[in-house]
């Protein structure tokens, strides 16, 4: 983890669209009357989804909104590292390399997220399509090495498979998410080996 | 509910409501802390207050850990705590190294020390013996908060003591801690300054030196400091000071403890005002000659003045107090006036209309009494800019209790939330008569009380705005039984001074007095009378908040200390004595009187103020009958009594409706003119604080100026 500042170029504002709004006033309505700051994560979370990343005019705006003071939304949007404060690409890259998919060969998921995206994570390839982190564990370790790509992962990873998911969405296709071997889920690579048959 | 503890192998019994900190301080053990703080809520994230409970897995930060949690031994018997057994040493030893990590090693450039936690607590649980750490230190960028916090954040040790304060006691949440974990840092929101009248205290909580003095960085090391127990005079609420100097110059104030006025509090005028005590002094007398002051001998200022009182009637002078004179020297101008016959006093520069029985002109709920109340009534005031302390205990009563709180003035942001009821001051009639929804809270509440501002009672129509708050006050049931409030009694009428001679120079009654037939003056009859030709002779202790450049051909003698409008249109100057440089007696709005000790000497040939009235009176032939200022204090209690009492504020006697009825005078509102505080910019509002450069650079900052002007 590096430090977290905002992005040196802000947009000049931040409004939710209709439907977001609705969303933020829904997580609001989960919590008691003055004490709509709770809600603080959830609405951040829903903006990024609209904006992609994190922006200055959105921490106001969601400050405002939750009657907090800007230092206090800054304050978690700094804190969790899932929000991005830079902008990011059309489609969000994040490699796990925590144990299991680094023993797993996460590595050469790494290379082919440097060769297809960017030399550097956290920035924006060329074409403005991707970015590309590092992340730690994402919970699929069964399957791993694998990787969320905005909010699909991809799992039963190396490098070519990688590749050839990046190259599909730059296509402008939408690759089939989940194991990308012939694994129907997190079942043995070799075929199961119980309940073989029917009862 | 109180539980048995043994405490360092001492059996004491602790109430369940204490943390474990504060039973093993009540046990007399001492014990280290560094985000722990009595006024602020409990982080519990430094880890220096660990102690040993016998039997339990781990050290436990006893900052956080609460009596009522701690459980007997098995058997029955009561819990062991240790608090300096070896086990406790090596756990805070461990501690201060992992604190030390990351701070750096700059003590010898660090304004903090010698007055440092981190570095007092090293002495005691540092490990000098060995550092296994080689790897770099952290390093942080300095923040901006503003023109008087001074940041070194390399030195932050992430208590978050400052965090706190701002949020809970300043009530302004500019500061906060972003990212996590090394990455941690402590600031402002994107460079923004710290907007507040109390952000000097954040130096004083911070452990560390992360957080000095912006004013006093690198100016001298604690121990080459002569430390002076004194009372501030920028506003009228008499917080407790010291002032510490290094030869003839005033370096710093910090606040001393006193819980019933400032708690450790103070606000940043009265901190920071200092470096206005060494600039614009006068520091010899002045003589005008061909419409230009010239520096002149005492004597010579003398035989002007006294020249000019031998061909002037006593009905053709006057004299005023300023705001930031002693006692003393009130004393001894009203003898000297009383003895020349002059009967044009006043001491209200404001204008405000304010006298008669002591109570109503008080604080009378006292400072502390305010956490009592459940319901409060602001008139024309604004004890933001006004008393930032006192506001700060409005925020306290209204963070911890149920206290209802609805402005009748022009809106402002007080750090609490208000029920604004407009400016107009026709709605006081409607409070008056009880046809006001909030006159109902007022009525339904146990304790309720007003706060009348200066600026409410220095408008034209403030005698009628006085008596429709004291009509407030009476119908609903504010003036309360007789005695303190921690007692039962409860007096909720208020007025807030801004000044801090105010109250003194209502005791000792420098109003317009009455003598042949004559009716005297106050200050805008003073000013009336010296452009119209009528007064000659105005002699001025101090006073520069008033219509000073204004007084026609008038004879104006200026005693005072430093150089603002009052001596600029000054006759004759006489130099005087700041606050820090003499003994002196303040009585705060509560009426509670003080005492303040010289810290330094005046500049120059400047005297002190009772000395200088003392020996212009032998000039002028009228001898005071005092030659020290233990004579001069006791005909000070000769004429008020309660002089003697010192340090305490005066106990409400009871309702007396004689009293109550006979305040102030009925007359018509000005609806047109619009209830405000007295105060347009909270920095500058004395010679003094006008004088530092501070001061004016925090009103430049804060954009007080700008705003007073827009308003205009």
């Amino acid at each position: 983890m590096s430090l977290r500042r905002l992005h040196h170029q802000q947009p000049a504002s931040f409004a939710f669209s209709a439907a977001n709004k609705a969303r933020v006033e829904k997580e609001i309505a989960k919590y008691p009357a003055g004490r709509q700051a709770s809600a603080v994560i959830a609405a951040l979370w829903i903006g990024q989804e609209q904006e992609g990343w994190v922006t200055k005019p959105m921490i106001e705006a969601v400050a405002k909104m939750l009657a907090m003071p800007f230092i206090r939304v800054l304050e978690v949007a700094t804190f969790y590292t899932m929000f991005n404060l830079e902008p990011v690409g059309k489609h969000l890259v994040q490699v796990c390399t925590t144990t299991p998919c680094w023993l797993r060969g996460s590595d050469e998921v790494v290379k082919a997220c440097k060769k297809h995206i960017h030399e550097k994570p956290h920035t924006v390839s060329m074409d403005g399509k991707f970015t590309w982190m590092e992340v730690e564990c994402l919970g699929a370790c069964v399957n791993a090495p694998m990787i969320l790509i905005d909010s699909d992962t991809y799992e039963d990873l190396d490098g070519p498979a990688t590749e050839k998911i990046l190259q599909s969405l730059r296509d402008g296709k939408t690759p089939k998410p989940g194991p990308q071997t012939g694994r129907r889920s997190s079942e043995p690579e070799d075929g199961p080996t119980t309940l073989k048959e029917k009862v | 509910m109180a539980r048995k503890l043994i405490i360092d192998g001492k059996e004491v019994e602790a109430e369940d409501n204490l943390t474990l900190l504060q039973a093993c301080e009540q046990a007399g053990a001492e014990v280290p802390r560094f985000c722990y703080h009595e006024r602020l809520s409990v982080a519990g994230n430094c880890r220096m207050c660990l102690v040993e409970w016998v039997g339990a897995p781990k050290p436990q930060a006893s900052c956080s850990l609460q009596v009522k949690d701690i459980f007997p031994n098995k058997d029955g018997t009561p819990a062991k705590i240790n608090t300096n057994s070896p086990y406790v040493k090596k756990a805070r030893q461990g501690v201060m190294e992992l604190l030390l990590i990351n701070h750096p090693l700059d003590c010898p450039i660090c304004d903090q020390g010698g007055e440092c936690d981190l570095q007092d607590q090293a002495m005691a649980y540092g490990r000098a013996a060995f550092h296994r750490f080689a790897e770099n230190k952290r390093g942080v960028e300095d923040k901006y908060m503003g023109p008087l916090v001074k940041t070194a954040m390399t030195r932050c040790i992430h208590c978050t003591r400052c965090i706190r304060f701002a949020t809970e006691v300043a009530g302004v949440p500019d500061l906060g801690a972003t990212g996590r974990g090394e990455d941690m840092e402590v600031t402002t929101y994107l460079e923004k300054a710290f907007a507040s009248e109390l952000s000097g205290n954040v130096v004083d909580l911070c452990p560390v030196g992360a957080l000095t003095s912006k004013p006093y960085a690198f100016n001298a090391r604690p121990w080459e400091l002569r430390k002076t127990e004194s009372i501030d005079v920028m506003d009228a609420q008499g917080c407790n000071i010291r002032v510490d100097a290094r030869g003839r110059e005033v370096l710093r104030v910090l606040p001393r403890l006193n819980e019933e006025v400032n708690e450790e509090w103070i606000s940043d005028k009265a901190r920071h005002a200092c470096d206005g005590l060494s600039r614009q002094r006068l520091d010899r007398p002045y003589i005008r000659r061909n419409g230009k002051l010239a520096p002149a001998s005492w004597a010579e200022a003398f035989a002007a003045v006294a020249a000019r009182v031998a061909q002037t009637s006593a009905e053709r002078m006057a004299a005023i107090v300023g705001d930031l004179a002693a006692a003393e020297e009130i004393k001894a101008l009203k003898d000297l006036m009383t003895a020349l016959g002059v009967v044009n006093l006043d001491c209200r520069q404001d204008g405000a209309k304010l006298g008669g029985p002591r109570p109503t002109y008080l604080f009378n709920t006292t400072i502390a009494g305010v956490e009592a109340a459940d319901a409060l009534l602001l008139i024309g005031t604004n004890p933001r800019w006004e008393a930032p302390v006192l506001n700060a205990r409005i925020r306290k009563a209204w963070l911890h209790g149920h206290l209802k709180i609805a402005n009748a003035g022009a809106p402002v942001d007080l750090t609490y939330p208000v029920q604004q009821l407009g400016a107009d001051a026709t709605l006081l009639e409607a409070l008056a008569d009880g046809s006001h929804a909030f006159a109902t809270v007022l009525m339904s509440a146990r304790r309720p009380m007003l706060i009348l501002g200066v600026g409410a009672v220095s408008r034209p129509d403030g005698a009628a705005v006085l008596k429709l708050a004291a009509k407030i006050a009476a119908d609903t049931g504010m003036i309360g039984p007789a005695g303190s409030p921690s007692e039962g009694g409860w007096n909720g009428f208020n007025v807030l001074h801004t000044a801090a001679s105010r109250v003194a120079a209502l005791d000792l009654g420098f109003l317009p007095g009455k003598a042949k037939g004559q009716t005297g003056r106050d200050v805008a009859g003073i000013v009336d009378g010296a452009q119209k030709g009528e007064i000659d002779f105005i002699y001025s202790l101090g006073a520069d908040e008033f219509a000073a450049d204004k007084l026609g051909r008038a004879f104006v003698v200026y005693q005072g200390s430093h150089g603002d409008v009052g001596a600029h249109n000054a006759d004759v100057i006489l130099p005087g004595a700041a606050y820090t440089e003499k003994d002196g007696l303040y009585v705060n709005f509560e009426g509670r009187v003080q005492e303040a000790e010289r810290a330094t000497f005046p500049p120059g040939e400047a005297k002190e103020d009772w000395a200088i009235l003392r020996a212009l009176s032998d000039v002028l032939g009228k001898r005071l009958p005092y030659d020290n200022r233990e004579a001069l204090c006791a005909a000070v209690v000769a004429q008020a009594p309660h002089f003697t009492v010192r340090d305490k504020a005066p106990v409400h006697g009871g309702a007396d409706p004689a009293v109550w009825n006979a305040v102030g005078s009925k007359g018509p509102l000005d609806a047109t003119l619009p209830l405000a505080s007295a105060i347009t910019d909270y920095y500058l509002t004395n010679p003094i604080a006008r004088a530092s450069r501070t001061m004016a650079e925090c009103s430049r900052a804060f954009g007080h100026g700008a705003s007073a002007m827009a308003a205009e």
